[in-house]
Order: structure tokens, then sequence, then C-alpha cells
């Protein structure tokens, strides 16, 4: 993967991917997000950093936690925002996806979110588009979700604050998850102790180990002593063929209940990216539960699209030098 | 009037500020607000002299980073300190404090952010410094001082951790 998500001085010019993003940056992200964390709690829930500009979320795959909230984000920043639900729109139509998107960007488009169900879509639209734009990935096939990956981390920081001393078990679907992969990035990027993935052979990747994870298929061994559990979403929609016998059995061996919860740290935090299958990834009762941060993870993803996004549309500026 | 810069006493200029300020706010309550980052350090030393009974609340802060009206021309400021208004603006008295005041722009976009919160009954504005180079109608009600400058030169507030002044040269237009 190349840099090309960066400017020359390497200030985020598009969001594609956490792969090859240092450290400070994924850190500015948290810490410019915390700043904008406030704006949400006034009156008037907006400021006028990003008047003036348009952005169009482009969803060619449904959507609706990730599209409202970097609508929000928008908003709250005072863009201007176009939702575009592509699938009953022009492509149905015939029109490529190049002539759809040179289209848009023909309307003075300053910022496209994308999201897609073929890995790629992002970098692809985004080696396309002219140079005064920018595009954030919000899902790309089974690639990244960096802005998701970005909450997270900001969720934890919230709760745990240094990432060097924690230990963080992902559950279930890491084979066909984009959230995992920007996870695994991210907390590795910002030096988490240990990071682990459960889940049955079938769902995990045959390169789990090079990811630098450590690779359990028992729930009991796998959540001793963390500090954070993510579980994650069974994607029926991506599986081919006989992955799993049934939803009942994984829930049995993989769904986390009261009971496997209590093998974790008493102060661990539960997180899933959403939307839940209650009773098949987790119980109602650890889902709604005390350590439960699930609704929070959706609160700060607010937060942390504002700040990619006023990032990536700040480094288009003309100087880079403050003025008196 | 104009005072040379070597000959400002800034504790003595904060006395005579707190005195005008006693004079035309006393007895109306009134909220302090400072801006980030040389406004607040005025704010604080003005409200030491003004005692504990003088201000409603505690001092808020603003960060104006988010309604500059140049993020076209120099995108992201580098560090921003969140606003924190630890009070209702509403129907409020409120007396806004800066360092220095120069173009107008920062005044301008801190007014907005005020109105943001809601909508208070007057604002009064107290600057330690007074320049020329005025570019929008924004005048001050209370200043320490009053100095004219080049358009090369440039003032600062610097916390050292004392308060002091910095003149400074830059090349080229302002």
């Amino acid at each position: 993967m190349t840099h090309h998500q960066l400017t020359e001085n390497g200030q985020l010019k598009h969001f594609l991917t956490i792969e090859g993003l240092k450290r400070d940056l994924l850190t500015e992200i948290m810490d410019r997000a915390e700043q904008f964390s406030s704006i949400s709690g006034r009156q008037v829930k907006k400021v006028p950093l990003l008047r003036g500009k348009t952005i169009m979320n482009l969803f060619f795959e449904n959507s609706t936690r990730t599209r409202t909230t970097f609508e929000l984000a928008a908003k709250r920043l005072s863009a201007d925002v176009m939702n575009l639900n592509i699938n009953t729109s022009a492509t149905s139509k015939g029109e490529s996806l190049l002539d759809t998107l040179h289209n848009l960007q023909a309307m003075h488009t300053d910022m496209f979110v994308v999201r897609h169900s073929q890995s790629g879509a992002a970098e692809f639209i985004a080696q396309h588009v002219a140079p005064h734009v920018s595009v954030i990935n919000a899902g790309d096939g089974c690639h990244a979700h960096p802005t998701q990956a970005m909450l997270d981390m900001f969720t934890i920081r919230r709760h745990k604050q240094h990432f060097p001393d924690l230990r963080v078990a992902i559950v279930g679907d890491i084979l066909h998850s984009r959230v995992a992969r920007s996870q695994i990035q991210a907390l590795s990027t910002l030096g988490v102790g240990e990071i682990r993935v459960i889940g049955p052979k079938t769902l995990l990747p045959a390169d789990s180990q090079t990811l630098g994870v450590h690779v359990y298929h028992d729930m009991a061994a796998g959540l001793q002593d963390v500090d954070v559990i993510i579980t994650l979403r069974l994607q029926f929609e991506r599986m081919q063929g006989a992955l799993l016998p049934s939803a009942n059995e994984y829930f049995t061996s993989y769904g986390l209940t009261e009971d496997k919860l209590k093998l974790a740290k008493p102060d661990a935090i539960v997180m899933h990216p959403g939307p839940i299958n209650r009773g098949v990834e987790i119980a109602s009762t650890v889902a709604d539960g005390p350590q439960s941060v699930i609704l929070e993870q959706v609160t700060h993803g607010i937060a942390v699209r504002m700040a990619v996004m006023s990032m990536a549309l700040g480094s288009h500026s003309e100087q880079q030098e403050t003025s008196a | 009037m104009t005072t040379p810069i070597e000959h400002i006493d800034i504790a003595q200029t904060l006395q005579s500020m707190a005195e005008d300020i006693r004079i035309s706010l006393g007895g109306k309550q009134p909220l302090l607000i400072g801006i980030h980052s040389g406004g607040v350090w005025v704010a604080k030393a003005l409200a030491e002299i003004l005692g504990a009974d003088f201000f409603d609340s505690t001092l808020g802060t603003l960060n104006i980073a988010y309604y500059r009206d140049d993020f076209t021309r120099i995108g992201m400021h580098p560090q921003v300190t969140p606003s924190d208004l630890p009070f209702a603006v509403d129907d409020r008295q409120l007396l806004l404090v800066d360092d220095v005041l120069h173009s107008g722009r920062t005044v301008r976009a801190a007014l907005n952010e005020i109105f943001d919160y809601g909508r208070p009954a007057a604002v009064t504005l107290a600057v330690l410094i007074e320049r020329d180079g005025r570019e929008l109608p924004i005048q001050p009600d209370i200043v320490g001082q009053t100095i004219e400058l080049t358009q090369n030169q440039q003032i600062k507030l610097i916390n050292n951790p004392g308060l002091e002044l910095e003149l400074k040269d830059h090349e080229g237009p302002a």
C-alpha cells in the first residue's frame, strides 16, 4: 500500500485505510475528536469550520449508522451534505462508476464518503478524483473501515487510556470483517500490548498469525484477563458456502454471555460495531449490561468523523504557516 | 495617545482596566470570558484583582479555531483546546477579554461562537492592548494601552510565567 492518502507534508488528504499511517496521525485524529465531542453538548450543535464545502455520501451498500453519523458529522461542521444511494440510482440504469463519479465531481464536490461492497473501491475513486477532492472510505468489501476502527480506538482510550498496557480480544467473524482488519492495524500501530482473535477456523483468515495477533479457537482461553472485548457481527451476506453449522451453535461456542464475560478482567469493556445480532454473537444481557460501551461507540462516531473530515479538507489549504 | 511598548507596565495597566470594569459593570453580575490563549491570561489576572465575588461564575474560555475565516487558506490549527463556557449566556452581561485587538477578526469569530451558546443581554469587550490595523468595525469598551505599530510589526502577549509583551518584526506584507 502506498502512502498516497497523505499530502507531501504528511497530512491526511484521503482516509482510505489505517495501513501505513503513523501512530502520531492516529493520535491526532483522536485528539481532534476529543475537541469536537464537546460541540454536541451545546445549544447550537455546530461550528462553521466547513461552511461552503460540499460532501457527497456515496453509499453503494446499505448502512444506517455509518451513513447517519457521517451525515451528522458533516452537518455539525456546517458542510452541505448529500446522500446518494447508488444502488437505486444511476448505476442501475447502466452508468459506469467513473461516469457517475465525474458527474458528481462536476457539481463541485469537495469530498466523497464512499461505501462499497468491493474491496478497493474507495481507493479506486481516490485515484480518479480531481486533486482538490478528498475521499473517505466508509467501508469497502472485506478490506477496510478506517473511521470505524478509529472510533473504536477513541472509545477504548476514553476508558483505558494507556494502549501498551492493554490486552484486546476480537471475537467472531474476522475473515469477512473489514472492521477487524482496520482495528488490528490501528491497535498494533498504537502499540497495544496483546491483540487476540477468537473464532472458529472457518472464520479466521489463513494469515492470522502473520497479522501479529494471537489466535484462539476457544473462548474460555481467549477471554482470560482481557481489558477489551470486541464482538463482531456474523456477516451472513458475505459468506459463501457452509462456514458455520448454525447461528445457535455459534452462539453456544462463541456468543458472549455473562458467564464468558466473567473470564475477562472485572473492568473489561464490551464493544460491537453494530448492527448486533442478539443471541448470535452477543447475549442481550451483555449488550445492554454495565460493561457494554456499544452505544458510546455510536456517539463517538460523530466526533471521530468530524475530525477526519476537517483534517482531510484542511490539508487542501493554500499555505501551511499560520498568519498573524 | 500612544505609549512606547518598553514603557508599558502590565501590572499597572491591569489595575486600571479592573477599575474601569468595576465602574462600568459593577452590580451587573457579569460573566467573564477569555479568548485563548492570551485573553485567558488577561481575564484570570483581572478576576484576581476584582475578587471572587465580582463575577457570577468561574472563568469561561473560548477557542475560536472552528470559527476562523481563513480555514480554506491555512487549514486546521495545530492544537485546539476546546471552548468551555461553564454557564448559560442567555440574558447575561458578558465581559469578553482578549490580549491584543488588531484586525478585529478574532473578536468577530468569538462573538459568533458566543451566539451559538445563546443570546446574551450585552457583551463588553476588554483588551490589554489596542493597536491600529482594524479590518472590521469592532471597537473595545475597555482598553489597557493603545499603541501604533507599523504593518510589519506584531505584538504578542507571552506568559513566561509572568505576563510580558513581545514585539516582533516580520518580513513581507502583514
